[in-house]
């Protein structure tokens, strides 16, 4: 009898999703999270610091939810706000791909904008689908020649999420840069897993890190959501013990500065910026549907360099950076993707 | 090889070992006076998460002007609800006398709900915790770990005095092997059961907080299945304390070990060394796993 209360009180609770804000219908853009939810300071966040400023701005009321373990009900939550008859519907990363054209199909009269949408060669995207992509190679090639130029033990390392084509983008393009402007430098890379739980391991992530520094490394570049959260932390415990900052890392797709002075710079991947141009966009009546690239021409990616972290990154460095910038843009140099 | 065998791989694999040693331990408390303990998933991750909320209430001022005592009241916030889970399989497992594995299964997925919306209400993402105040670290160059970690070592041995070197180890043994004679000789075996539980929910409980200490967070489900894995370890050591310890060292020298292997093996395959392992020993080389007698088996007095 309690067993079965446990179960019917475990079940409700998992049953009745995340509590949504503001308020349930009523929002005109719905978003549901990627695995690492909110709070990851990373990718998720940036997607929620473009609804923020779509409320701002914009005056648009939002709901989002966050997915639950293993994220397998990303369609469901996709199809609920859908269901409500939220006008503009967000799924937040690769995984929400199919998800993504399957609701599209069924609510045809809604929009749908997916970042990250993984384009195969035989898909076809639904007339009502926004697909973002970024050229996260690009501005992963940049963050590479900081890093080669800023390490002093020639060995860097490089922690990814889920061992998938999108994170080897990351890797391919930051190891292209390290190789460009330190080719004597050498890249550690690990992955924290198979399964998309890797983007939310910071158990994890702390081990990498330790075994990357531990092997001499001295900048670690993560792309790996939340289970970043375990490198800064390795960095932190290590700088610590050592009484100096030794051990940097270099943060991906929000600027993650916050997470302490061992911060070298963070590969920006414009995601809040994306999210706030489609709500815009379809409150102008300008929603565009289809295939959407943001790359180092676009601004859609960069890296950071302010008054914060002009210590670390010097003026020599910034000048070797952009003259890599130009000739990207120029399209005179093509950064691998894998 | 002689990549698997540095010294960040060793000083990983005792750091990836504590919490499953502590919950491991946990098992064999249990499940030696007869109680089926299948809830050490669901034990952990409510005190991971407990422990990381108590902490950031203490430290109103952020994570970096917490007090010293902050973490400790975590440790110590983390244990008691963690005890308080445990009994709670406890009454229905001993009281009841319902079916001890429904009562863990249902215990580790109200855990995982439970803490995902506890972690919305304060932290307002369901998702992940804010970073708070971490307990300090112990130990020297490459094996610095909090203070829990070292305790877990310690605990190897404590429990095994305890169930070996003890009137009540003796006790909870004659418990989980014959209850109704250990009854007949004056010993009380609902009192002794309990008494397990919530010993092994404390040690659960240190194993779930010694794996939110080690990143100063909760992230949704981060226990990630270790109480299986702890469960797993404590069958392939025989229900010993050290037997069981020793499997969680060595499950967790594979999953360092996997690291360095990254880049030389598929990581697919790479990533499943550990649990293949876990297999391979248990089908192959423990020989005959013998479980308490009266394990799951409910204890009701005949007249």
């Amino acid at each position: 009898m309690r067993t079965a209360l446990a179960l019917a009180l475990s079940l409700a609770l998992f049953g009745c999703g995340k509590p949504a804000d503001p308020g349930k219908g009523g929002a005109q853009v719905g978003l549901v999270f990627d695995v690492g939810g909110r709070g990851d300071k990373s990718f998720n966040d940036a997607a929620y610091r473009g609804l923020e400023k779509a409320q701002k701005d914009l005056a648009i009321k939002f709901e989002y939810i966050e997915p639950a373990q293993g994220s397998s009900d990303r369609e469901a939550y996709l199809r609920r706000l859908a269901e409500q008859g939220t006008p503009l519907v967000f799924g937040i990363g690769f995984m929400f791909t199919e998800s993504i054209n399957a609701v599209a199909k069924d609510f045809a009269g809604q929009k749908f904008a997916c970042i990250d949408y993984d384009v195969r060669p035989d898909t076809k995207i639904p007339p009502n689908v926004s697909a973002i992509r970024f050229k996260e190679e690009e501005g992963s090639f940049l963050v590479g020649v900081v890093a080669g130029l800023a390490t002093k033990t020639k060995k860097v390392g490089f922690v990814g999420g889920m061992d998938i084509p999108l994170i080897h983008k990351f890797l391919a393009g930051y190891q292209a840069g390290v190789k460009a402007a330190n080719p004597e430098c050498e890249v550690i890379a690990n992955f924290a897993g198979v399964t998309p739980d890797a983007f939310k391991d910071p158990v994890k992530g702390k081990q990498l890190a330790n075994s990357q520094y531990g092997a001499g490394a001295d900048i670690i570049f993560h792309a790996s959501g939340s289970t970043g959260n375990g490198v800064f932390e390795a960095a932190k415990e290590l700088n610590k013990q050592a009484g100096t900052v030794q051990h940097f890392v270099i943060g991906v797709d929000s600027d993650q500065w916050e997470e302490g002075g061992h911060v070298l710079t963070s590969m920006i991947k414009s995601v809040d910026v994306a999210v706030f141009e489609v709500i815009r966009d379809h409150k102008d009546g300008r929603f565009a549907a289809g295939i959407h690239t943001f790359g180092l021409k676009e601004n859609g990616v960069g890296y950071v360099r302010d008054e914060r972290n002009k210590a670390l990154v010097t003026d020599a460095i910034v000048a070797r950076v952009d003259e890599y910038r130009q000739e990207i843009v120029q399209g005179k140099r093509t950064v691998p993707e894998k | 090889m002689s990549a698997l065998f540095t010294l960040e791989t060793a000083a990983g694999t005792l750091n990836a070992a504590a919490p499953l040693i502590l919950a491991a331990l946990a098992g064999v408390v249990c499940e030696r006076s007869g109680v089926v303990n299948i809830a050490l998933e669901g034990i952990m991750l409510c005190a991971a998460f407990t422990g990381v909320a108590v902490t950031h209430a203490l430290s109103p001022a952020g994570a970096a002007h917490a007090s010293a005592w902050a973490p400790w009241a975590g440790v110590a916030a983390a244990a008691a609800a963690a005890v308080a889970v445990a009994l709670l399989h406890g009454v229905v497992s001993i009281h009841v006398r319902a079916n001890q594995i429904i009562s863990g299964v249902a215990i580790n997925i109200l855990a995982v709900g439970l803490t995902q919306f506890l972690c919305y209400l304060v932290f307002k993402s369901s998702s992940n915790s804010a970073v708070v105040a971490s307990l300090p670290r112990w130990g020297a160059g490459a094996f610095r770990y909090s203070p829990l970690v070292w305790f877990a070592f310690a605990a190897i041995p404590l429990v095994h005095l305890l169930l070996y070197r003890t009137v009540f180890g003796l006790r909870l043994r004659a418990v989980g092997e014959h209850p109704t004679a250990a009854d007949t000789l004056g010993i009380r075996p609902v009192r002794v059961r309990y008494a397990a539980v919530a010993l092994s929910g404390a040690l659960a409980g240190l194993g779930g907080a010694a794996l939110a200490s080690d990143v100063s967070q909760f992230v949704q489900n981060m226990t990630a299945g270790r109480g299986y894995i702890a469960l797993a370890a404590m069958i392939f050591g025989k229900w010993t304390p050290c037997g069981a310890a020793a499997a969680c060292f060595l499950f967790a020298f594979a999953d360092n070990a996997q690291i360095a292997l990254q880049e030389k093996i598929p990581p697919q395959f790479a990533q499943s060394i550990p649990y293949l392992l876990t297999i391979l020993v248990l089908a192959g080389f423990v020989g005959k796993a013998r479980a308490p007698e009266a394990l799951g088996k409910p204890y009701a007095k005949t007249d």
